[in-house]
C-alpha cells in the first residue's frame, strides 16, 4: 500500500478493473468519507459518439490481467510521491460499454485543491498512456475498428517528467 | 526455455492467437530476439518486425529490446495503449 507524503498519512487507495457499470454517486459517497480533507477532484470519463469513426454505439475494451492493476497502482504511487493524498479510487469498466455509459473514474481527496486538481489530472496523463486497457469502437453500420493512439496523449503524459 | 507468450488487441485478432507457451532456440535469450524469431514465421507474423509501435512486457512490466528471458517467463506483445 503506497503511504502519502507530508501530512496525508496512509493513503486509502481502491482499484477495480469491472465489467459492471461504474456507479459514479456511490463513488462519489466513498470518497465524501474523506470530506475532512477538504478537497477531492474527481474526473469521469464516458463513451461518446465521434472517436476515430463516427457514429460510435459502443465500445468494447480489452485489458491485460494483473499488468493492468500493477501498472494503476504504479501511477498512484507516484502521485502519492508527488502530492499528500488521503484517498484515491480508480474504477475502469472493461468489455462491451455502451454509448453514454461511464469508462473510467478516478477521485482524489486530499487537504489541499491544488494537489487534488494535479494529482487527479496526472493519473488520467498516466493511465491513457501505461495501463494496458485497448478500446474498439463500434458503429452504426456495423463496422468496429481498434482506437489508435492519440500523439495527444504522450504529450499531456510527457509533461509531468520531472526535468 | 519455456516462455508463455502473449498477444492483445489488434495484434491477437490479425495473429487469430491470444496466447501460446514456447520453447525457443537456446540461441534466442533476449525479448529482441524473441521478437524476430517469431516474426520469422512468416504471414501475419511479419508484423512483429514491421509494427514500430509494438511494445512488450515482460513478467507485466513494460521492458525493452535487450531484456533477457528466464525460463518461466510471461511475454506480451500488444499495441500503443488506448484506455481512459
Amino acid at each position: 500500500m503506497p503511504r502519502a507524503n507530508g501530512e496525508a498519512g496512509e493513503l486509502a487507495l481502491h482499484i477495480q478493473v469491472q465489467e459492471a457499470a461504474l456507479e459514479v454517486a456511490a463513488e462519489l459517497a466513498h470518497l465524501q468519507r474523506f470530506g475532512q480533507s477538504g478537497a477531492q477532484a474527481t474526473f469521469t470519463g464516458f463513451v461518446r459518439d465521434f472517436g476515430d469513426a463516427r457514429e460510435v454505439c459502443a465500445i468494447t475494451l480489452e485489458h491485460y490481467p494483473g499488468m493492468t492493476e500493477a501498472a494503476l497502482h504504479d501511477i498512484v504511487q507516484e502521485a502519492a510521491r508527488r502530492w499528500p493524498l488521503h484517498a484515491v479510487r480508480i474504477l475502469h469498466r472493461v468489455g462491451y460499454v455502451a454509448l453514454g455509459e461511464a469508462i473510467v473514474f478516478v477521485g482524489v481527496a486530499s487537504a489541499h485543491r491544488r494537489a487534488a486538481f494535479a494529482a487527479c489530472e496526472f493519473i488520467m496523463d498516466m493511465l491513457k498512456t501505461r495501463a494496458p486497457f485497448w478500446k474498439k469502437e463500434h458503429c452504426t453500420d456495423g463496422s468496429a475498428q481498434w482506437v489508435a493512439a492519440r500523439h495527444g496523449d504522450s504529450e499531456a503524459a510527457r509533461r509531468w517528467q520531472v526535468p | 526455455m519455456k516462455l508463455r507468450i502473449l498477444y492483445f488487441a489488434s495484434l491477437h485478432e490479425a495473429l487469430g492467437c491470444d496466447a501460446e507457451t514456447i520453447d525457443p532456440p537456446a540461441n534466442i535469450t533476449t525479448l529482441g530476439a524473441l521478437r524476430q524469431w517469431l516474426a520469422g514465421r512468416g504471414g501475419p507474423w511479419q508484423m512483429l518486425a514491421e509494427r514500430d509501435d509494438l511494445r512488450m512486457a515482460r513478467n507485466q512490466k513494460v521492458a525493452r529490446a535487450d531484456s533477457r528471458l528466464d525460463d518461466g517467463d510471461e511475454v506480451a506483445f500488444f499495441p500503443p495503449v488506448t484506455g481512459g
